[in-house]
């Protein structure tokens, strides 16, 4: 009989070209995804062995991190960003790999294009050079972030080397709470395990709460796999999954849908299999999360105050307090009813529609608070254009919003969307470190939901708070 | 493309005793405009070296004239965050040649090994041993040599073995790429793909 095994090894192994002797594995790839930032090395480096791309078709590029989200018809103003964006253009049309740039309708944040063209499928493997590519894992995908050599290995020849993670299982059970969203599972999650808990592992994430996820939502945890330190995270395909995926540009058609499907069904960990590590966690202990320091593992319930430094490790105490230091706030402090000042919705994490329409639902009748200066940013074109006629657009307007165009924008700020310095910026994003949203900037990393609540309120804000107060209304 | 071959070092080493020094310190994401590999050394901790972008900030270690070298020991989760290569390479461009830690994040170290900056993993007790022999001196040398898999304490004498995938210290010690291993493997990829 054959060794019972995870979903995880079934879709590595399937795809080891050779085992080096006491090395990594050499292992082919499906899908690779690039985008103008960690890409003009490798095609640099392409040129200079005088090498081809292997397989252009199997490549896609789009430009995401430096595009600004406005104007978008206009030249870049930012010199370096436009050469930058030029390049990949230039890479793209002599090695012909298709290409979704500036303005093209399918252009987007490199991890919302692909699922959303159907380019990301269960038991591929798919690659990028982005660490956040642990987002595609979604749907059963072994999916991770590589760095610029990697890169070129794929360009190069498909494949790249990597030593075989070890196996994670993490199990949520039970019904979530009302208010209570994916990205406060993701959260919730790392600051359980901690920021590095997850190093060396690729997850499973199982269990009813899981399951019970849109698409949409299990993208936006497998996406902050990384955040925990682990190269990836990926959840068993299922009919939400089938679903999501049919009929999608990319996707497989007629017979080829029903030969891939079938495959697709078979993708699930054997009930026998042994994970390394295993958590298993309470749905109903999960409330609306907020992080408070530097790291995405320093979160907090909403209802809980930051911790005290001597609630902390001692080998971890002067890390913690620089990081309270950098972001003004004192141990024991509350963190509802601070002032914010900025509320950047998007990115990979919490760009897409149904991210959107979270936040649209919530804000409908209200108003941005005065002193917030808000940015709302779709994920990618397609996103964008949805949003529009859905009416999104509108109810966003309504309130004093005003939807920008797509791109990973302030999530990284290599753009001109940059949080000044010292100002506090409510980020429905994927990380909290120092300067990460702009010199100086003080990040506090939430879901749509709450930072719906806080731009309406202006300060840190529970959002079961208002939704009581909508329901009483 | 060969990489410069690993070489036995002997240097002092500059401490950094913070924990979860993520990729966005080491490298802040506006100085990855670059469309090609050179002077990131020059940003290597930009924010945490200069104050207002400008001027060295005199407390942080790097614009401290006691310490220098070729190694850099960093606490806990070095290299965490986002992929960018462009770590590694500040890192290398800047003189670093080995970074000590007790934990690297995968990407990060990945990364490191590609492009022949060695990362040490040693315990947290030998870590905060490092930190002290460093704190008693500025000057107090580390030996580390890569064939026998040894970090030496020079000033006490204490010898700690690191692991190190055998195929990796192969490659470092000759200078070998993977991406010329890959190419060299065409047709046994090719023969996958026909196989699938």
């Amino acid at each position: 009989m054959k060794q019972p095994s995870t979903l995880f090894d079934k879709v590595w192994d399937a795809h080891v070209v050779k085992q080096i002797t006491d090395g990594p594995n050499v292992l082919y790839i499906d899908r690779h995804l690039i985008h103008e930032v960690t890409s003009p090395v490798a095609f640099l480096g392409l040129d200079k062995r005088g090498q081809k791309v292997a397989r252009p078709e199997l490549t896609t590029a789009t430009a995401d991190h430096n595009v600004p989200t406005k104007d978008q018809h206009l030249s870049i103003k930012d010199e370096l960003s436009r050469n930058q964006v030029d390049t990949l253009e230039k890479n793209c049309e002599k090695h012909d790999i298709p290409h979704y740039g500036l303005n093209h309708q399918w252009q987007g944040v490199v991890h919302v294009m692909g699922p959303e063209l159907g380019l990301t499928r269960p038991g591929m493997t798919i690659v990028c050079g982005d660490s956040h590519t642990s987002t595609h894992g979604a749907f059963g995908a072994v999916a991770f972030g590589i760095g610029t050599s990697e890169v070129e290995m794929v360009l190069a020849t498909q494949c790249i080397m990597q030593p075989k993670p070890k196996k994670m299982l993490i199990q949520v059970d039970g019904d979530l709470k009302e208010g209570v969203t994916a990205k406060d599972i993701a959260l919730y999650i790392i600051s359980r395990i901690t920021t590095s808990g997850g190093t060396g592992h690729f997850i499973e994430y199982s269990g009813s709460a899981i399951r019970s996820l849109s698409m949409e939502g299990r993208m936006t945890l497998c996406n902050m796999s990384i955040e925990s330190g682990a190269r990836g995270g990926l959840i068993a395909p299922d009919e939400t999954t089938f679903e999501y995926i049919q009929g999608r540009e990319f996707a497989p058609k007629g017979l080829d849908w029903e030969k891939e499907l079938a495959y697709w069904k078979t993708l699930r960990t054997d009930e026998e299999a042994v994970f390394d590590t295993e958590h298993h966690f309470d749905a109903a202990d999960i409330e609306p999360m907020i992080t408070y320091g530097t790291n995405p593992g320093m979160s907090v319930k909403i209802s809980e105050p930051i911790p005290s430094s001597i609630d902390v490790e001692e080998s971890e105490r002067a890390s913690f307090e620089k990081s309270l230091q950098y972001m003004d706030f004192n141990g024991g402090e509350v963190m509802q009813g601070k002032q914010i000042d900025y509320v950047f919705v998007g990115s990979c994490t919490n760009g897409r529609i149904e991210d959107l329409r979270a936040f649209s639902q919530f804000i409908k009748g209200h108003r941005k608070a005065d002193h917030v200066t808000a940015w709302i940013v779709p994920g990618s074109r397609q996103v964008e254009k949805q949003a529009k006629e859905e009416g999104i657009a509108e109810i966003l307007e309504d309130a004093g919003f005003v939807m920008r165009q797509p791109g990973c924008s302030a999530c990284l700020a290599m753009n001109d969307d940059k949080i000044p310095a010292g100002k506090y910026a409510i980020s429905t994003s994927n990380r909290n470190f120092e300067g990460r949203q702009g010199p100086g900037a003080r990040t506090m990393l939430v879901s749509p939901l709450m930072a719906a609540a806080c731009a309406i309120k202006g300060e840190i804000t529970d959002p079961r708070e208002l939704m009581e107060e909508l329901q009483e209304a | 493309m060969a990489l410069d071959k690993f070489q036995k070092i002997t240097s002092a080493a500059i401490p950094l005793p913070i924990e979860n020094v993520d990729t966005d310190q080491i490298i802040p994401a506006r100085f990855l405009k670059a469309v090609e590999r050179k002077g990131f050394g020059d940003n290597l901790f930009r924010d945490w070296r200069y104050i207002k972008g400008k001027e060295p900030n005199p407390d942080f270690i790097l614009n401290n004239e006691k310490h220098s070298g070729e190694i850099l020991v960093a606490g806990k989760n070095f290299g965490s965050g986002s992929s960018r290569e462009h770590a590694a390479w500040s890192l290398y461009d800047y003189g670093f040649r080995v970074v000590i830690s007790s934990f690297f994040a995968d990407i990060f170290k990945g990364n490191a090994l590609n492009n022949g900056l060695l990362p040490i993993t040693v315990s947290a007790d030998e870590l905060a041993e490092i930190f002290a022999l460093i704190d008693a001196d500025a000057d107090t040398t580390f030996s580390v040599d890569l064939e026998a898999q040894e970090l030496a304490l020079d000033a006490t004498g204490k010898v700690i073995p690191f692991e190190i995938n055998a195929y990796k210290k192969e490659c470092l010690l000759n200078g070998y790429d993977d991406i010329d291993y890959l190419i060299n493997m065409k047709s046994e990829i090719e023969a996958f793909e026909a196989n699938r």
